[in-house]
């Protein structure tokens, strides 16, 4: 008889256990919202972190609970995920602006040439920290694709050891704009035209020196614009997207050619 | 030995000479896992630290008041299993109740408690080394806070070796294997002290 002891020793045993785990489970659980799954759904679970949130589960969980009130803040998904957003939480559709990262600096392998020979280890955050990289510019691009690791979109490769977006991969998300060391990667709206292609904001002569497809801050561009979108700051051209008309006057009249149609290759002119 | 000189023994034998995790190797899956950030660490050893005190306690009550008089010594490992897993499951209803936070950075390493051998050592070893509840208890909780240390060694440990760069071959889990062997070879140098201590 010791085989029905045995069973019935371990089957009390188990049934305590049981009726202890349901009790606790019913006195003490986290009631989760029947809104997140839906939400949670609506997302495409890249986890890309464009929204400012830790992943997709954030994003929804701040949304359901109330304390995100925007839906249009997931760039990746665009419009559709807004769309679907607004109908799963009964709220009014917002548009997404659309965005599209950008590396603004020229400074490839035939315009600007290096002031040491970096031996360090090969990433773009470890160069900065000496003597701000290798470049004899110390506002461009690093050249050791940090941007390009983190990307999870594969859209930027490396082009004359200066970093490329490829507008049409790009999802917006904006992981290597946080990423480079620089700050040189601007987030752009996806329509936006033309570009300075340039980061550099020291006096037109040293720059020259260093590139030669820097901006000098000649204000030429600035004077030349109809619509008043390009203003000098720091010896730096910047355009104002949401004036610009891309009417390319500006790409005209620019002498070292860092203003350009986004997606142009690197100008000739350099060479 | 007294009472309370063999409780002395027992909390220091569980934490240095015979630490579980880096002189008997036992729980290595959690130690391996969760020893990359500080945090974690604590909680995890924490967490160990509650389970491996509770399961004492249950699985004494348990042997001695069920297992003796029915003559069922042989099916303690099952039995303790069963108990250890069920403890599991209480602390993870718990934690996620009243420390979300915690829940989160334990992930997958607190359901994996349960598979913990270390755990289900201490049950075993309780019994076969005669200790009273008194005892069984300190035990558990000096075994759980052995896992600690060697955790939060250990993570020490891997914190300097992320700024090290080994050989290619060895980059990864296997530097962190060849870490964790040294760092077991220094709990060697304890051998032999805690009968001379507590004699």
């Amino acid at each position: 008889m010791d085989i029905l002891n045995a069973v019935w020793v371990l089957g009390a045993i188990s049934a305590v256990c049981a009726v202890l785990l349901v009790l606790a489970d019913k006195f003490m659980q986290v009631p989760v919202d029947e809104k997140f799954p839906i939400v949670r759904d609506c997302l495409p679970g890249a986890n890309c972190g464009a929204c400012g949130y830790a992943g997709c589960d954030g994003y929804a969980s701040a949304l359901v609970s109330g304390e995100e009130t925007r839906i249009n803040k997931c760039v990746p998904g665009a419009d559709g995920v807004a769309m679907a957003l607004s109908q799963a939480l009964g709220v009014e559709f917002e548009d997404v602006e659309e965005q599209v990262a950008f590396v603004c600096c020229g400074g490839d392998c035939n315009s600007t040439s290096d002031k040491m020979a970096y031996q360090g280890i090969s990433t773009c955050a470890a160069a900065k920290s000496m003597y701000g990289g290798k470049g004899a510019c110390s506002f461009g691009c690093l050249g050791f694709g940090d941007c390009a690791s983190v990307c999870p979109q594969e859209a930027i490769c490396l082009f004359d050891g200066l970093a490329r977006v490829d507008a049409s991969k790009c999802i917006g998300c904006g992981l290597c704009a946080k990423t480079c060391p620089s700050g040189i990667i601007a987030m752009l709206p996806a329509v936006s035209e033309l570009v300075v292609r340039c980061s550099n904001r020291e006096k037109g002569a040293a720059t020259r020196k260093e590139c030669s497809n820097g901006c000098i801050g000649c204000h030429k561009c600035e004077k030349e614009c109809p619509e008043g979108a390009i203003t000098v700051v720091d010896n730096l051209a910047r355009i104002d997207q949401a004036k610009c008309t891309a009417c390319g006057r500006c790409a005209q009249v620019c002498p070292v050619g860092c203003i350009d149609t986004r997606n142009a290759v690197l100008s000739k002119k350099a060479v | 030995m007294s009472e309370f000189s063999k409780i002395l023994f027992i909390m220091f034998s569980m934490v240095f000479t015979e630490n579980y995790v880096l002189v008997q190797f036992l729980g290595i899956c959690p130690f391996l896992g969760v020893s990359q950030n500080l945090s974690s660490c604590i909680g995890m050893s924490g967490a160990v630290i509650f389970v491996m005190t509770l399961a004492s306690a249950a699985t004494y009550a348990i042997y001695q008041g069920l297992m003796v008089p029915f003559g069922l010594e042989y099916m303690s490992t099952i039995i303790f299993i069963l108990v250890i897993a069920a403890l599991v499951q209480l602390v993870e209803i718990v934690l996620k109740k009243y420390m979300k936070p915690l829940y989160n950075a334990l992930g997958v390493y607190l359901p994996l408690i349960t598979t913990n051998c270390a755990v289900l050592a201490v049950t075993l070893l309780n019994i076969s080394e005669e200790y009273n509840f008194i005892e069984s208890c300190v035990d558990g909780f000096s075994a759980g806070v052995g896992f600690g240390v060697a955790l939060i060694l250990f993570c020490g440990v891997r914190r300097a070796l992320q700024r090290a760069k080994p050989p290619k071959a060895f980059e990864g889990l296997p530097i962190t294997l060849i870490a964790a062997a040294l760092t077991s070879m220094t709990f060697m140098g304890f051998t032999g002290m805690a009968e001379n201590l507590f004699s």
